[in-house]
């Protein structure tokens, strides 16, 4: 532990003039505090992700213990040459393309709808908020009600105003509509909440300037709060693409990936393959391989995000 | 200091009466959960998949078991049919807090069996009871083994039947000289004249099944056929395809010539088939029996039941499957609880006649040939078809509700619905096996 802070302070000249540098009870103590959290991260994170790269190298079934044969590569380029893997991984895209965009739409309108009611803010807030602590399987079951053919709610409503009904559940197209339906209502929500949060810390003062200047209502939206949202707009974005794309209980729940594996996500590709035809080592790999992808678009999204800063910040060096 | 030295003494008495707290707490179920042993609740945990009208079939033969039984308890749980079941059934297993007894198809044994997660039927005290070979129905029976070991206690066989409407059929003139069968059919050719007629007397429709969406019904009516014909699809315990070209060809080809000349409708749901047959529109139903019971509903329907006919083949074939008791593999169960499993899984095949209300032939033989069987109609009318059973291929992955019947069936719906060629609904069939031969099995078959 003393070796390890005299060699990092070799290479920092101004570590001596540091005057509040952490002495090694205050480093002891600090690693003490946050053990709780150590231990609970490298039990139930970091070890399951090992025994995960570890099993996807051998033929391990979930129905016996032990890890199998070893197979080398093999279960990864299986994975890759598996047209129903990428078929279910199309499938997680499609569902982020048709809910992040709405999600975060409809989560800023709101907001900035339910900041400006003069009464009653708080019940619109609570409102909104709520469906977001339902679980999944209560929302699931009440959907289901509501899409069931010939007596559901949907379906009488679209037959009331004799316009076709969907087959919510028997369909592709209408599977989709089902499940993006059902994911707007559910976890709308949880961006309404961040964007609240992002417009309380916006000065009020900014808003009094631009009326002064004779600023309507709107182009006060457009002007100021759009673009003061900007940093939350951009986390609530990559929150929401990383959500999406682990999408699994809404459609497991409503739509058993059906009809015929049409709107099956990858992590029910991951659960067919690993626990209901028991081939944990092969799971394991489709498992790294998704892993591999969601952290290349985190780190696509980061890069961006960088380089952007970086872009906007040099040029208003040379101005000033 | 006094003051730190009570907050530590506090906190120390504290953990130790958490401590204790949850020693204490080892005989709740929760505890000896995360403890991992099994919790006792009842003196037999019993695991099923029944809802319904089977559901409360089976609630019925439990009741009858308590009271048979006082003093033994038996607690049922249902889970949901098909793979969720299975997946649960095999995990629970592996993990050493398995049921004691639990419903298995006999289509799905042959990876629970060479995983090593059921008890040989001889290890479990059941032949004790006089449950022995010569009592069931023999292919249900040779079934259960895997291997030369008999792993499951055949419960019943459930064949895919012809329903007929008896009005449309008399109308017909399908009937036999008794009125209540058919007259006998031979080969595909005479079939396809019956169907014929049922069209001429319903005006509509000769005869239905459920195709759209409904991969397992395609794929038990296709198996049919063509079991007729040729051995399993697959073999060396699924490493193999072994189809029969010309023998799959021609089977496709029967089974479009009664969907592509009108005689039957070539896309229609459960529900749709439903409709048509309980309003007399269609004078057949090819089905499973389990349908029976929603159609006893139906007023003014009066049908029966039958085997079907030889269609290619010289001989008839029914596809079935069967329910079957398995006890699950636990080195911890004691032999007082492996001792009531043996009496539980015997009450349920002295009691079959109730599980036979259902449409199920009853696999055990002193039941089968029982008056509380043979009075059920029209449950007695196809008690050959057991005889005849055809299961699915032994494999890792076939069986009931499996991932394998989806995809099989998939390319069966195309070719029924008249979207593909018999010729490329062969090549398609060879490309969906090949799919499931090529892939590592999750455990060595033999």
């Amino acid at each position: 532990m003393t070796t390890a802070v005299a060699t990092r302070s070799v290479p920092e000249p101004v570590a001596d003039t540091a005057p509040d540098r952490p002495a090694d009870s205050g480093r002891r103590a600090g690693l003490l505090l946050s053990a709780p959290f150590l231990i609970v991260y490298l039990l139930f994170l970091v070890g399951p992700l090992v025994v995960g790269i570890v099993l996807s190298f051998f033929n391990t079934t979930t129905v016996k213990s032990g890890l199998g044969g070893w197979v080398g590569l093999s279960n990864y380029t299986k994975v890759c040459r598996d047209p129903l893997f990428w078929d279910a991984m199309w499938h997680s895209v499609l569902f982020t393309l048709f809910t992040t965009p709405p999600l975060v739409v409809l989560a800023l309108a709101a907001a900035v709808l339910a900041s400006r009611m003069r009464r009653g803010r708080v019940f619109y807030r609570i409102a909104f908020f709520a469906p977001y602590v339902v679980p999944s399987s209560v929302v699931a079951l009440i959907f289901l009600w509501m899409y069931t053919p010939q007596v559901g709610l949907f379906t009488k409503v679209f037959s009331g105003l004799g316009l076709p009904v969907p087959d919510f559940i028997g369909s592709t197209s209408g599977g989709w509509t089902a499940v993006t339906l059902m994911t707007l209502w559910w976890t709308f929500g949880f961006n309404f909440v961040l964007y609240t949060a992002a417009l309380q810390d916006i000065p009020t003062d900014v808003y009094e300037a631009a009326a002064i200047d004779g600023a309507g209502p709107w182009q006060q939206i457009r002007t100021i709060t759009v673009p003061l949202l900007a940093p939350t707009t951009s986390l609530v974005l990559i929150l929401q693409i990383l959500a999406s794309l682990k999408v699994f209980d809404q459609i497991y729940l409503l739509l058993g990936g059906g009809p015929n594996q049409s709107t099956r996500p990858v992590i029910e590709y991951i659960y067919d393959t690993g626990f209901t035809s028991y081939r944990g080592g092969y799971g394991a790999a489709a498992t790294m391989v998704y892993f591999v992808i969601i952290v290349a678009v985190s780190a696509a999204w980061y890069g961006l995000r960088r380089w952007r800063a970086a872009d906007t910040a040099a040029p208003a060096g040379t101005a000033a | 200091m006094s003051g730190a030295m009570a907050r530590r003494r506090f906190l120390g008495l504290g953990a130790g009466a958490a401590l204790s707290a949850g020693l204490a707490a080892c005989s709740s179920p929760l505890a000896s959960g995360l403890a991992g042993a099994q919790p006792d609740t009842a003196d037999v945990i019993f695991w099923n998949l029944f809802t319904g009208g089977d559901g409360a079939n089976m609630v019925q033969m439990e009741q009858d078991f308590r009271k048979a039984h006082r003093g033994v308890t038996v607690e049922a749980t249902i889970l949901g049919w098909g793979n969720p079941y299975y997946t649960k059934l095999a995990l629970a297993t592996a993990s050493g807090t398995p049921p004691d007894v639990g419903i298995a198809h006999l289509s799905r044994l042959p990876l629970l069996a060479a995983a090593g997660l059921l008890e040989p039927v001889s290890r479990t005290g059941v032949m004790e009871l006089g449950v022995t070979a010569d009592r069931f129905t023999p292919a249900a029976w040779q079934k259960a083994g895997v291997n030369g070991t008999v792993y499951a206690v055949p419960l019943d066989t459930h064949p895919f039947v012809l329903f007929y409407n008896v009005d449309l059929a008399r109308k017909a003139g399908l009937l036999n000289a008794a009125g209540d069968g058919l007259k006998d059919m031979k080969g595909g050719a005479d079939f396809t004249d019956a169907v014929k007629a049922m069209k001429d007397a319903s005006g509509h429709y000769g005869a239905v099944m459920s195709i759209t969406a409904d991969p397992s019904t395609a794929w038990r009516w296709f198996s049919m056929v063509y079991s007729g014909l040729a051995g399993p699809v697959v073999s060396d315990a699924g490493t193999k395809v072994s189809v029969d070209d010309e023998a799959m060809r021609e089977t496709f080809a029967f089974l479009q010539s009664l969907t592509n000349g009108g005689l039957m409708p070539s896309e229609l749901n459960g529900s749709g088939a439903n409709a048509l047959f309980s309003t007399g529109k269609a004078g057949f139903l090819f089905d499973g029996e389990w349908q029976i019971p929603s159609y006893r509903l139906v007023k003014d329907l009066r049908f029966n039941v039958v085997p079907f006919p030889a269609l290619l083949g010289p001989k008839p074939v029914a596809y079935a499957d069967s329910h079957a008791l398995v006890v699950p593999h636990n080195p911890r169960r004691s032999a007082a609880r492996t001792a009531n499993a043996a009496r539980f899984i015997k009450s349920l095949l002295d009691d079959s006649a109730v599980w036979a209300g259902g449409g199920h032939i009853p696999a055990w033989l002193p039941t089968q040939t029982s008056k509380a069987f043979l009075d059920q109609t029209p449950q007695r009318n196809y008690v050959q078809a057991a005889f005849d059973a055809h299961y699915d291929p032994p494999a890792w992955y076939t069986g009931a509700g499996s991932d394998f019947q989806n995809t099989v069936g998939a390319t069966i719906i195309e070719a029924l619905a008249g979207r593909t060629s018999p010729k490329n609904a062969v090549a398609a069939m060879r490309s969906d096996l090949k799919r499931y031969t090529t892939t590592r099995p999750p455990v060595t078959m033999k």
